[in-house]
């Protein structure tokens, strides 16, 4: 039996900086996990998913990552996406130094 | 050391320039990422988890002092203030953006460094004993011929699109600080019975998910012979290694399905072909390069001043016992800086440490410095009567941590911190160990012994050939790290037995704690080394001490 979908948002890194970047439901990029688009439904993630791979001057890698609805938004469900939206451990640097520096 | 000539000069001024016009097209978007991730990768820029890193060679781990400097400028320019030195003689830069690459090469460029071929299926910078040029127990200089090795694979026209990439070690000495044995090829300097120089050249070796130590391919290839020679060895397996399964495209792969023997007869044959094309060219570049490498004119004189201070100051004292190496010239040591300062990143420096000990190194070690695969710096040659004086400075700056050797002296890759290939985190697990060994105040008791630490299969850290291993996996979501012990990565060279099921990231270090506590009860006196109780005593009382609730039920 194939395995049930579970929720995804599309990310990628940005061409430029290098950093990691989410797919919007307005179809734009962000920095920030949570104000990514939450995709319930696999035939809409495969299209989002194109949508992205279509914009080579801003994202490179794009692929789809779980992830769940939390209060403020998707969150990630493994311990990967949960570093790619923060940071490395070893230095404040990456998104957590950004979000320092507010 | 090697100075670039017009040619070096030129070649690498036009690679730098293809490259920023590649970089313009990709950005306005006339190549597209598959076309542009080959050249990148030629040129050492990797896209990592949270940014791009640029992955820069430091051929043989020599540098001289601007070099160092430029080394500083970069991390202070264009990254986050610091760089990473890695497990093979590079330093890594986690920060670039791809826009200011090409100016990184160029500033690069003016000190005669590069970052070709430190990625793709290419023949990748070629390392050596970090220890050449200055050791005791020395044969001949390796790097000379490490050199020659580099100019001869960068742009290689039959090796730059291979089956998988192709790694090369050297050394001259009779110790092994190369990890000869873990390398695609390595070459070992020796002497035939009439006491003429000539190159042992071992095969097959590599770590990764199939490890395998290398094998010796030939006892004695001739001075004049080894160029051809290698280049026989690796265009028979360029033919020869699959490409159906890249985890099976290295050439101990190859080595390990056809024999040792097949691979000698096939490397005849292409050498018999192959030889006649060299027409001696390379043997008059290689006496060329050779006068670069010349020792420098080591002072004479006591050493007073060390003697003094090694009566008077426990601190410097201790620093001395693990930090210093045996010099082949009287009066003088090998000093290694540590880069491993309990709680810090392994092999991180900030630019103000790399300009200090660029400083230090013209000031006081004729110039010249050293990057081990270790992750530590050298300054390989120095007048014991200046240590006081070097330690002193190198106090100042954070950087005279007394730990070579030692239990927090730990190799571990950059992990889930930065590394995109990476499974588990391996930075926080070499920070908490030295941290818990330095709080326990046992380091200095415990003695020698390796911890290497990888974050995936891919074994950057060299676990399989620590006397403790650890290896960092994914399992259902979860980090969980797998130890190995027994583990060599000298000339004895052996790959490390798993203990068991691994462990949970708040459970590994207390595992690491119960090892060596059981070794501390198990040595036969303090003269005993970990590895050498382990070889003694076998896997079974460590793993009692590991997993004691499983020996519970088997009882």
């Amino acid at each position: 039996m194939p395995r049930a979908f579970t929720p995804k948002v599309v990310t990628a890194n940005d061409l430029l900086e290098g950093d990691v970047i989410y797919l919007t439901a307005a179809g734009g990029w962000t920095r920030e996990l949570s104000e990514a688009e939450l995709i319930v439904d696999e035939a809409e993630a495969q299209l989002r998913l194109l949508d992205a791979q279509s914009q080579p001057k801003i994202a490179v890698g794009a692929y789809l990552a779980d992830a769940k609805a939390g209060e403020q938004g998707p969150e990630p469900t493994h311990f990967r996406e949960e570093f790619r939206r923060t940071g490395p451990s070893n230095y404040r640097h990456g998104k957590q130094e950004a979000a320092a520096n507010v | 050391m090697y100075k670039y000539n017009d040619f070096d000069t030129a070649f690498l001024a036009e690679r730098n320039r293809q490259f920023r016009a590649q970089v313009e097209r990709r950005i306005d978007g006339a190549l597209t990422e598959d076309e542009f991730k080959p050249l990148r990768l030629m040129n050492g820029l990797y896209l990592q988890l949270h940014a791009y890193m640029l992955r820069v060679a430091i051929p043989y781990g020599t540098l001289n002092p601007d070099q160092m400097r430029a080394l500083a400028l970069l991390a202070q320019k264009w990254d986050k203030g610091y760089g990473h030195f890695t497990t093979r003689q590079n330093i890594q830069y986690n920060w670039p953006k791809l826009k200011d690459v090409p100016d990184m090469l160029d500033a690069l460029a003016e000190v005669n460094l590069h970052a070709i071929q430190t990625s793709g299926n290419t023949i990748r910078n070629v390392t050596a004993d970090h220890f050449a040029g200055a050791a005791a127990d020395e044969i001949e200089d390796p790097r000379p011929i490490a050199e020659l090795i580099r100019q001869w694979s960068t742009d290689h026209p039959e090796f730059q699109f291979m089956g998988r990439k192709f790694k090369i070690a050297v050394s001259g000495a009779a110790n092994d600080r190369a990890v000869l044995k873990a390398h695609d090829l390595a070459v070992k300097i020796v002497r035939n019975d009439a006491g003429e120089i000539g190159y042992q050249v071992l095969v097959g070796g590599g770590l990764g998910r199939t490890p395998m130590i290398g094998k010796v391919l030939n006892d004695y290839v001739a001075a004049d012979d080894l160029l051809p020679y290698i280049e026989s060895v690796i265009s028979v397996w360029n033919q020869l290694g699959r490409r159906d399964n890249k985890y099976k495209a290295r050439i101990k792969i190859t080595v390990h399905e056809l024999g040792l023997d097949k691979i000698r007869e096939l490397t005849e044959e292409r050498f018999a072909q192959v030889r006649p094309t060299f027409g001696g060219a390379d043997q008059a570049l290689f006496e060329d390069i050779k006068r670069h490498f010349a020792a420098p004119d080591f002072r004479e004189g006591g050493t007073e001043a060390y003697d003094a201070a090694y009566e008077s100051d426990p601190v410097f004292r201790a620093w001395a016992d693990t930090n210093l190496a045996a010099h082949k010239a009287p009066g003088h040591a090998i000093a290694t800086i540590s880069i491993k300062k309990h709680g810090a990143t392994p092999g991180d420096a900030t630019a103000e440490q790399m300009r200090e000990m660029a400083d230090i190194a013209e000031a006081y070690a004729y110039g010249e410095l050293r990057i081990s695969h270790e992750q530590n710096v050298i300054l390989p040659h120095v007048h014991k009567n200046d240590l006081p004086a070097i330690h002193a400075r190198l106090k100042a700056a954070d950087l005279a941590t007394a730990n070579i050797g030692l239990i927090s002296d730990i190799i571990a890759c950059p992990g889930m911190d930065y590394c995109a290939l990476a499974t588990a985190r391996s930075i926080p697990v070499a920070q908490e160990i030295a941290t818990r060994f330095e709080d326990l105040k046992l380091e200095h008791d415990v003695g020698h012994l390796q911890i290497k630490i990888s974050g995936c299969i891919n074994a950057c850290g060299h676990h399989h050939v620590g006397h403790i291993g650890i290896l960092g996996l994914d399992r259902a979501g979860v980090e969980n790290y797998q130890i190995t012990l027994g583990g060599d990565a000298t000339e004895t060279a052996a790959v490390g037995t798993r203990t068991g099921p691994g462990f949970a990231y708040d459970e590994i270090v207390p595992a690491i704690e119960r090892i060596i506590t059981a070794y501390l009860e198990l040595r036969e006196s303090e003269e005993e080394t970990f590895l050498q109780t382990y070889r003694r005593v076998g896997m079974d009382p460590f793993k009692a001490a590991l997993y004691p609730a499983a020996e519970k039920k088997v009882a």
